[in-house]
């Protein structure tokens, strides 16, 4: 009998080629006769080109070519923007892969250079003369939506790219007969992904065969392949995309870049593979970014704290230009999230998606859920206070009851199942809340300033059924695919479509495979990232990985298990409904000693000597995976903090969360993963934030200046766990990548603010450094 | 992340860097590499040669000197913080360079071109103003010495002449008796310090005999805090002593005050005071 591994907390498999430094990335792959590309960069925000001359490059010791923009667009398309939101008036001006007549962000591509080396190449952009005509710049994306900011692109008046709205029940009534109102602007920085590995693409084309080959640091290649068609107009067929190693992504990984479609032309037009891979600096200055959010936001509730209206005014930055899926971010993404945990009868909202001078704006770990919870668990916290209850009970007050099937919100969501305050409960039990609370009451009488912040949250996971990918202008679809194969010795390749790059799905799909058909969980192995290897699939990104792909590796595996189970049948002479399965082997009800192993059908169904008439040789199955609805996880998060009122610095003493996302495949990947979410979702609140002067320019151009959340200033996070099975799924799970980003924003930002409320301080932007938390407490002490 | 092209000399001893240097014009002189190499791939620097000193032997090592310490170019800030005689004698300068960067630069950054980059959020230029270390350099005119507090003479500026090097500090050690510390604000991303206070006092039959201070990150060099030690000495080191000799750091803070988007001028003044006065505490509860 093996040993079950479903539901532990096995090691995962990826981890010692990762930390012993022997995954090969794309960086670390050399092609003969490769060449390599730099980029030369807009150093302007906003710019008209007059001129780009190359020719002083283009003699440069090692330079092949230099290319500018009017040879790109000879032979590329615009690079595109794949989720085009209905009825919201999307404008979608033309992004050149090399820009032509003007820049738009510091960063954007002007020209590149193809050297015999990366240094040359550098070296050689030094040698390109391009006449810019600077243009004012307008960075806040509410600023760049007001009458006389600079315009950025000229068929988009007000720099607005799109107006969307949601709306359900009757808001503005509910307003105006609101016994209470409490109101906030919340400001959600723009983020910088900051995977370890940079961003890389080597293209490879042979004429001889007309075939592209690149070889792309992507979250989801089969959808890189699709757009590398486009844009190149090689058709889909002959291109061929290979995500390797992928070090992180965060969302900024999901995009299909400029960059890509420079490389893979430069290719075509030498007949050479060419390399490109971004500095960090690059990486700063042109990887989207995440939030950019300014959000003015308000609740109604009656006097005694039962929420009935929720309202947004929502201007989302969208950058230079929109990338991939940036519409998509702050609208389904967003507004369809506004009712929280909550039973909200009454939510309207509406979101501009603006056009402003900085890098583009796309999905960054949570994407649009953060955004949502925030302001919501912020806007409950300030209603608690106005009313003078504590945050919880408010909170408790308005849960939606348990439901295990289904549960309609006035956004016009359906949440598939969820236990809110079990979660709730789970998490104040584990802080042991009262006594927080007490000691936060002496605390503060010896002067001290602790506070104490909750969120709950539920997010939208598993994207998703592709019908509604396609009702909500996402133009692709959303399921999975996976082909189980096994071998005549009854070793076990899966092929997926998504793409995991540290996720660790390598070994929870392998727990699947294990737990349906009792295979050895080492005899599986997982193949992703290469679109001639695997079948097609939509890739890895909004926690839809393990919820969409691992179901179709499911369903692969009990089709395999079907066909084992007639063929024992009748290799045991018996009747397929006589055959029953226990822990690996095919045995005749009512006599487990005439069985036949997982391995002996493999084996058998391979060499195919004595099979069932009508029955195909092999033991391999594919299935494809359309979810029903999305997942919906939960939780409640709970975070103590002390405030030093001589410097402003925060100390984030405690973080406990308790998480429900259904049915967990590997509780060790699943804790890792909110260990990595919370501190990823803390970051925005103390430390992290891209920040742009007034001209456009990135001053937190480096790692010395933009603050990652580091380990030393996180304390244990203390991680539980609820399951409530999603009913929809095939095996019962959500998906958990995103949690911990979704709730530790709100649960550390009330948690601040708890602390500060006291001294007077209601609000303060975030990030919340220890300057402007010492001038607001300052402000207070000064009568401000 | 891509240097422009330069040359690469190794010297053998001091008076072969001396004579790379005044060989090649705009040579810069390498040693861990740990402040000039990022200014290089970031083409922030692009000297037309590097004349590398980290192989000159009698560059290296820590050693008793008299009372005090002799401390070669080429210590690392990581020896500096693990070395026993450091500890003994300076205690506050190991206190500091413990918190120079992370593991890694304290294994490769070396106390002489720290400071020689003469960054002004760098821990160890205010231990050593403050200590009245002394700096020895060697050119193309021979040997001379350099108060530790002179050194320094503005943003990444420094009195070195052209060619000379610097190759090794003397430290004089903290008197017997004496409490010391040293306490930083480290920027959460770069972990240089927004603010760095070092104190020294000693305590005599319950008054304060003598006491130096200095604060780092807030003018352009490190800031030497005469008034804050008049108002030291004499003094119990009571808790109302502590506060009004720290506040009196405001009349020293007499230059311009750094600003920049994490810490405006006006929050770094007032944090050197916050932190003069912690580093204060510490060193009185250190004395005795």
């Amino acid at each position: 009998m093996t040993t079950r591994v479903f539901s532990s907390g096995i090691r995962r498999r990826e981890d010692p080629r990762l930390i012993t430094g022997r995954a090969s990335y794309t960086d670390d792959i050399k092609l003969q006769g490769m060449a390599h590309a730099a980029i030369l960069r807009s150093p302007y925000a906003h710019a008209a080109i007059k001129s780009v001359d190359t020719s002083g490059a283009a003699s440069q010791p090692g330079v092949i070519a230099a290319y500018t923009g009017a040879d790109t667009a000879k032979a590329l398309n615009a690079i595109p923007c794949a989720w085009l939101i209905p009825n919201s008036d999307l404008k979608t001006p033309a992004h050149p892969a090399i820009a032509t007549d003007r820049v738009r962000y510091v960063g954007d591509a002007v020209a590149v250079v193809v050297a015999e080396t990366r240094y040359q190449a550098e070296d050689a952009l030094e040698h390109i003369a391009v006449d810019y005509e600077p243009l004012d710049a307008v960075v806040s994306p509410k600023g760049a939506a007001q009458d006389g900011a600079p315009q950025l692109h000229d068929d988009v008046p007000n720099n607005i790219a799109f107006t969307w709205a949601v709306a359900g029940g009757d808001t503005d009534a509910a307003f105006s007969e609101a016994e209470v109102t409490v109101s906030d602007t919340i400001t959600l920085q723009r983020l910088i992904a900051n995977p370890m590995e940079p961003r890389s693409a080597i293209a490879q084309w042979v004429a001889a065969t007309g075939e592209l080959t690149l070889w792309n640091t992507s979250q989801n290649p089969h959808i890189a392949r699709f757009l590398t068609s486009v844009v190149t107009g090689v058709p889909e067929h002959k291109v061929r995309v290979i995500a390797p190693e992928v070090g992180g992504g965060f969302g900024s990984k999901i995009p299909y870049y400029a960059d890509e479609a420079i490389t893979a032309f430069c290719s075509m037009q030498l007949g050479r593979p060419v390399k490109w891979t971004e500095t960090r600096s690059e990486n700063y200055q042109i990887t989207t970014q995440g939030r950019d959010h300014i959000e003015e936001v308000e609740m109604a509730a009656t006097s005694d704290g039962k929420i009935t209206a929720l309202r947004t005014t929502v201007y989302a930055g969208l950058g230079g230009y929109l990338s991939t899926a940036s519409p998509g971010v702050p609208t389904i993404l967003h507004g369809l999230m506004y009712s929280g945990v909550y039973d909200i009868p009454n939510i309207s909202g509406t979101v501009y998606g603006v056009f402003n001078n900085g890098a583009p704006v796309d999905a960054y770990r949570g994407a649009g859920r953060p955004e949502a919870t925030t302001l919501i668990e912020r806007l409950v916290d300030l209603l608690a206070a106005r009313l003078g209850m504590d945050p919880v009970e408010v909170r408790r007050k308005n849960l939606i009851p348990k439901f295990e099937n289904g549960h309609d919100v006035a956004t016009g969501l359906t949440y598939d199942s969820g236990d809110y305050e079990a979660t709730l409960d789970a998490c104040l039990n584990a802080a042991g809340y009262a006594s927080l609370r007490a000691e936060q009451e002496r605390a503060r009488q010896e002067g001290r300033c602790v506070g104490i912040g909750v969120s709950t949250y539920v997010e939208i996971c598993g994207l998703g059924p592709s019908q509604v990918a396609g009702a909500v202008g996402f133009q692709g679809g959303l399921w999975e695919s996976a082909i189980v194969r096994f071998h005549p010795t009854g070793k076990v390749n899966v092929m997926i479509g998504s793409s995991p790059h540290g996720q660790g799905e390598e070994t929870t799909f392998a727990q699947i495979v294990a737990e349906e058909v009792g295979v050895d969980v080492d005899d599986v192995e997982v193949i992703h990232g290469d679109t001639d290897l695997t079948p097609m699939g939509w890739g890895t990104y909004g926690s839809r990985t393990t919820a969409v792909s691992g179901a179709a590796v499911a369903l692969a595996t009990r089709k395999i298990k079907e066909k084992s189970k007639s063929l024992a049948a009748h290799l045991l002479e018996a009747a397929t409904e006589d055959i029953e399965y226990a822990d690996g082997r095919f045995f005749v009800r009512g006599s487990p000693d005439q069985h036949k192993t997982i391995q002996d059908i493999a084996l058998m169904a391979n060499v195919a000597w004595n099979m069932p008439e009508g029955m195909e040789p092999g033991l391999e199955a594919s299935a494809f995976y359309d979810p029903p609805n999305f997942t919906f996880p939960f939780g409640t998060h709970l975070a103590v903090v002390e405030v030093d009122p001589d410097t402003g610095q925060i100390d984030l003493q405690r973080y406990i969360a308790v998480d429900d996302c259904g049915v967990q495949i590997n509780p060790m990947i699943v804790e890792g993963q909110v260990h990595g979410g919370v501190a990823q979702g803390v970051g925005p609140v103390l430390w992290e934030g891209a920040v742009y002067d007034d001209d456009g320019q990135l001053l937190t151009g480096t790692m010395q200046d933009y603050a990652l959340p580091r380990a030393d200033l996180l304390p244990d996070i203390e991680v539980l766990s609820n399951t409530t099975p999603s009913p929809h799924h095939p095996l019962g799970v959500k998906g958990v990548g995103e949690a911990g980003t979704i709730a530790s924003t709100p649960a550390v930002y009330n948690a601040v603010m708890d602390a500060l409320r006291p001294l007077g301080v209601n609000r303060i932007d975030m990030p919340l450094t220890p300057e402007k938390v010492w001038r607001a407490l300052r402000a207070d002490q000064n009568g401000g | 992340m891509y240097p422009a092209q330069t040359t690469y000399h190794r010297a053998g001893s001091v008076s072969e860097a001396v004579q790379l240097l005044t060989a090649n014009e705009g040579a810069k002189v390498l040693a861990g590499g740990h402040s000039l190499i990022p200014m290089m791939k970031l083409r922030l620097a692009a000297p037309a040669a590097l004349v590398d000193i980290g192989h000159i032997a009698a560059l290296k090592g820590i050693s008793a000197s008299g009372d005090g310490l002799s401390i070669g170019a080429l210590a690392t800030t990581g020896e500096i913080a693990a070395s026993d005689l450091v500890k003994e004698r300076a205690p506050l300068l190991a206190e500091a360079a413990a918190q120079v960067g992370d593991p890694a630069v304290r294994n490769r950054g070396t106390i002489g071109g720290n400071l020689s980059h003469g960054d002004p959020a760098s821990d160890p230029p205010t231990v050593l103003a403050a200590m009245g270390a002394t700096l020895n350099v060697a050119g193309p005119s021979g040997e001379r010495s350099i108060a530790a507090s002179d050194f320094p003479t503005g943003l990444l500026e420094n009195i070195l002449e052209e060619n000379e090097i610097l190759t090794s500090v003397s430290v004089p050690s903290v008197p017997s008796g004496a409490g010391s510390a040293y306490v930083k604000f480290p920027h959460p991303a770069s972990r240089y310090s927004v603010v760095g206070a070092a104190a020294i006092v000693a305590v005599e039959g319950g008054a304060c005999s003598s006491a130096r201070a200095a604060v780092g990150g807030v003018e352009t060099t490190p800031t030497r805090a005469p008034s804050v030690e008049a108002a030291l000495v004499g003094s119990d080191l009571n808790g109302d002593a502590l506060d009004a000799a720290a506040a009196a750091l405001e009349s020293d803070l007499t230059g311009d005050p750094m600003s920049d988007i994490f810490a405006s001028a006006e929050y770094r003044k007032a944090m050197a005071v916050v932190y003069l006065r912690r580093a204060l505490g510490i060193a009185a509860s250190r004395a005795g």
